[in-house]
């Protein structure tokens, strides 16, 4: 609160955006891609409550962005499970180098 | 000034009976295809006796004949200059011509109605005799070069069309693609030398651009003279060059390969296109050229000596044949070659022009009993059923007829008195007398060869046998083997009667190199030296081949060598086949072929391929795998960003 | 150095260690426990920011329903035990050379646009005035969107029923 500046917490907060995205290039596995795609959302809601406290004390928008955030992250969440099970059980796999179809 | 526009009817005749035949022939009868062929060509021949009437006892002028344009239409203008007309142009040769060409297909036409009864395809037959005819004709009645040209062309198609008729044959195939390649490569000469001369003289009509390159002081003259390449001069050049095309069509050395091969086709055919009138078309074009010619020495030295040089040739490989139509092919040959020389050897204008008054007036008397020549062939081939000399002999009981015209005919091309070819061989030896002693000689040597090979197939199908032998064959009774047809029989006593009297026609009155009439006479005490040789010629065969002996192989064996490389037509097909097998086609076409393989279509491919390569590896990018597609995403985001900063100000 | 910037510091170390072995990792299961321990460490970010709703939502929904959620997925659908396969080397390459890149891109530009202080302004979010502000009508009212996003959550529900349910009647035919 005190003594950091917020580009301190923005740095943060992209760094984890960056993991989340290696995270996603790089894992072969679909779950642990939804986990890193966890990691971006909530790198993005640090950084609406960062610039709402920081520049804009006096409102509250920020804070609902998180809340809705959070909410569609996990509506999306149960979605994207549901569709690995599905996928699961036509491949019995959830490599994501496995479900290669739509291609050339 | 009498009209001669109805001259367009001559060659418009055997067009028409071509038409008929060739679009409705299947549907009629083979019989109804002659007898509209036999109607059109005695129409034909009709006009062409009235012409020469009317063109010879009123068209002179100031005591030379004049050269009259019948009628004359601008197909295409090249420029102001030079365009190619189609007329009709009559003159002493071609009124001469267009006779002889319509009287011989007349001929021909009635001896193929029994000669080819019972053959297939008969309604084509007739129509290409008949597009053969009326390119003839056309031919002769040309006004302007290229019209001639034309003409010529289609000429040599339909006797490519008739060398092959007989398809199913391959050396007819072989002997028609003969025929029109090499006369085709000819004719290349041929144009490059048209080109040349209507280049210079800026026109392509022949009485213009005669009258403008024989005129030594005009401009035209004096620019083709001026002007040379590799140091002769364009006009030499132009001269050569056409008539290298009229010595393919002539079958002069080196170009005469075709004519023997080309005696598959019917023997009708060879009577009409290979004797009497395709093969004089080169002859023609000289005749037609031959105020041209008379002013530049070197290009009629040149026809003179290949002339002579062919006469020699032919006439030595005829004496070792057996087959009867190449003996007759060579020897059409030979006498070529004499009309080519006597064109060589004259000159323009009064005595001088003897040459040219001498070859046509062989050519007039060749065409006559040549063609009776042939077709008596065509008779003795048609009851024999083989070309062989060595399956005929002693036929002279059976086939009266025949016997008699090939008789009268042998007697007329040995030049034996009063025969038709006494007095026209008797002008000729005598105009290259006057100018060039070798060739007489030469002449003379080739005038005793002439009577030996002539009489040589004489003996050998009329007499050798005796008859007594052929009652055991069982060939007497059957009417198949009979002597022919009437039809057959009736072309046969009309040219015998023609190769008598043709010789007696004053035609020196008519045809002469200025159109003005010539005295001639006929000198006796020149005349002695070739009727005696012929007549020892004659008497040398008799021995020889009168009876059956073995002398004539013990001949053979004696010359050895000589004989064999003459029996072998001195080896010039093997060297052309040498020279385009392996040079033109290793040295060129071999290459070419390689090159357009590899080189033209190989960069096609080389496109082709490149443009795949690089489809595919722009495919690659729908791989399938989301992470990939994710980079990609993130990378456009990246530069949309850098972009949006930056450079969006 | 005051207490509060030494526990950010703290704070944003373990997120981002935690982060980082989340994503990396080759066994499935400890991945899905740092992502929950990266979360616990967002809520204490959240709760060092004062804003104690948000990091009471954020370890409910998170780290109570979405960390649970993926673990059952993680035993319905694999052994959790197994080493999952390495990744693509050059894809590898790729992706942290362009992390490096966008990450120091950014920065730059965070660095570059210097944001205002207001450092003294007091910050109040309490529970109270977010309930009100979000059923409100007024002016700065969230109720449209909190409609929507209650149907969206309809819809995801139906969704992932449908999309997850077994096919019965196929075999029967």
């Amino acid at each position: 609160m005190t003594g950091i500046p917020l580009t301190q917490i923005l740095i943060v907060s992209t760094a984890l955006f960056f993991i989340g995205m290696y995270g996603l290039f790089t894992r072969r596995n679909m779950i642990t891609m939804l986990m890193a795609i966890e990691l971006i959302l909530n790198s993005v809601n640090i950084n609406f409550v960062a610039f709402n406290k920081y520049l804009y004390p006096e409102k509250l928008d920020g804070i609902f962005f998180s809340i809705f955030i959070i909410t569609i992250a996990a509506a999306e969440a149960a979605v994207a499970i549901a569709i690995i099970i599905n996928l699961y059980r036509n491949y019995h796999s959830i490599d994501a180098e496995d479900a290669g179809e739509m291609k050339f | 000034m009498p009209n001669y526009v109805y001259t367009m009817l001559i060659p418009l005749l055997p067009l028409a009976s071509f038409l008929v035949l060739g679009l409705f022939g299947r549907k009629r009868l083979d019989a109804a295809a002659g007898i509209i062929g036999v109607l059109s060509l005695l129409a034909a021949t009709v006009l062409s006796v009235v012409t020469a009437y009317k063109y010879f006892s009123t068209a002179k002028v100031n005591g030379a004949y004049q050269q009259i344009i019948a009628f004359k239409y601008t197909w295409l203008q090249f420029s102001p200059h030079i365009s190619i007309d189609m007329g009709v142009l009559l003159d002493p040769i071609s009124v001469m011509m267009i006779f002889i060409v319509s009287f011989i297909s007349l001929m021909v036409h009635v001896f193929s109605l029994g000669y080819m009864k019972g053959e297939g395809r008969l309604a084509a037959y007739y129509a290409y005799l008949s597009l053969f005819t009326f390119s003839m004709l056309g031919l002769v009645l040309s006004s302007n070069i290229f019209q001639l040209y034309i003409f010529w062309e289609l000429v040599g198609v339909s006797s490519y069309l008739l060398i092959g008729f007989y398809f199913d044959k391959p050396a007819a195939v072989a002997a028609s693609k003969k025929a029109f390649i090499v006369t085709r490569f000819a004719d290349l000469g041929f144009l490059v030398g048209i080109l040349i001369l209507a280049f210079n003289a800026e026109t392509l009509d022949f009485g213009i651009l005669i009258e403008r390159l024989t005129n030594t002081q005009s401009a035209w003259s004096m620019a083709i003279t001026g002007s040379s390449f590799l140091g002769i001069s364009a006009l030499t050049w132009g001269l050569v060059l056409v008539f290298a095309g009229g010595a393919g069509k002539s079958a002069m050395f080196p170009l005469h390969i075709w004519l023997p091969d080309a005696m598959e086709g019917p023997t009708p055919v060879s009577a009409l296109i290979h004797a009497a009138t395709m093969v004089v078309a080169g002859v023609y074009l000289v005749a037609r050229l031959f105020p041209v010619f008379s002013i530049n020495g070197a290009a009629l030295n040149i026809v003179a000596y290949v002339g002579v040089f062919s006469a020699l040739f032919a006439a030595t490989i005829a004496c070792t044949q057996t087959d009867i139509k190449r003996v007759l092919a060579y020897s059409t040959m030979s006498q070529i070659g004499y009309m080519m020389f006597a064109l060589g050897v004259a000159k323009y204008g009064g005595e001088d022009g003897l040459g040219y008054m001498a070859s046509m007036f062989h050519l007039f008397t060749h065409a006559f009993f040549k063609s009776l020549l042939f077709l008596g062939a065509g008779a003795v081939i048609h009851r024999v059923h083989s070309n062989n000399i060595k399956d005929m002999g002693g036929l002279r009981k059976r086939m009266p007829v025949t016997h008699i015209g090939f008789l009268v005919a042998c007697l007329a091309i040995a030049g034996i008195p009063p025969f038709a070819g006494f007095f026209s061989k008797e002008e000729i030896l005598t105009a290259a007398f006057h100018s060039n002693k070798l060739i007489y000689g030469v002449g003379l040597l080739v005038s005793g060869l002439t009577a030996f090979y002539m009489f040589r197939l004489y003996f050998s199908i009329f007499w050798k046998k005796s008859p007594s032998v052929l009652e055991e064959d069982g060939a007497g009774s059957s009417r198949i083997h009979s002597e022919g047809t009437a039809s057959m029989k009736l072309p046969l006593i009309l040219l015998t009667a023609a190769s008598i009297l043709a010789g007696f026609f004053p035609i020196s009155k008519y045809v002469t190199s200025d159109a003005v009439p010539l005295e001639t006479h006929v000198d006796w005490v020149f005349s002695i030296a070739p009727v005696a040789l012929a007549v020892l010629a004659i008497l040398g065969a008799a021995r020889l081949y009168k009876t059956e002996n073995d002398k004539p192989e013990k001949l053979a064996a004696a010359l050895g060598a000589v004989y064999q490389s003459a029996y072998r037509k001195f080896y010039i097909d093997e060297i052309y086949l040498f020279i385009t097998q392996k040079i033109i086609f290793n040295g060129i076409g071999r290459p070419a072929a390689w090159i357009d393989k590899n080189i033209v279509d190989g960069c096609m491919n080389a496109i082709a391929s490149a443009t795949a390569k690089i489809a595919a590896m722009i495919k690659g990018v729908q791989s399938g795998k989301i992470q990939n597609y994710a980079l990609y995403f993130f990378a456009g985001i990246a530069g949309i960003a850098v972009m949006v900063i930056y450079l969006w100000r | 150095m005051t207490a509060s910037q030494i526990i950010f510091y703290i704070l944003s170390a373990a997120l981002l260690l935690t982060a980082l072995l989340a994503v990396t990792t080759r066994k499935i299961f400890r991945a899905s426990i740092w992502l929950l321990f990266s979360l616990m460490c967002i809520a204490g970010l959240y709760f060092w920011m004062e804003l104690a709703f948000i990091a009471a939502v954020q370890i409910i929904v998170y780290v109570g329903g979405i960390v649970v959620l993926i673990i059952f997925s993680i035993f319905l659908t694999q052994k959790s035990g197994k080493e999952m396969p390495k990744p693509v080397v050059g894809r590898s390459v790729l992706a942290i050379l362009a992390v490096l890149l966008g990450f120091g891109f950014t920065s730059y530009l965070i660095y570059q646009n210097g944001f205002a202080d207001t450092a003294g302004r007091p910050f109040k979010a309490e529970v109270a005035d977010i309930g009100t502000q979000l059923l409100s009508t007024s002016e700065y009212g969230y109720v449209l969107p909190f409609e929507v996003v209650s149907m969206l959550l309809l819809a995801a529900m139906i969704g992932a029923i449908v999309i997850a349910m077994k096919e019965k009647k196929v075999e029967n035919e």
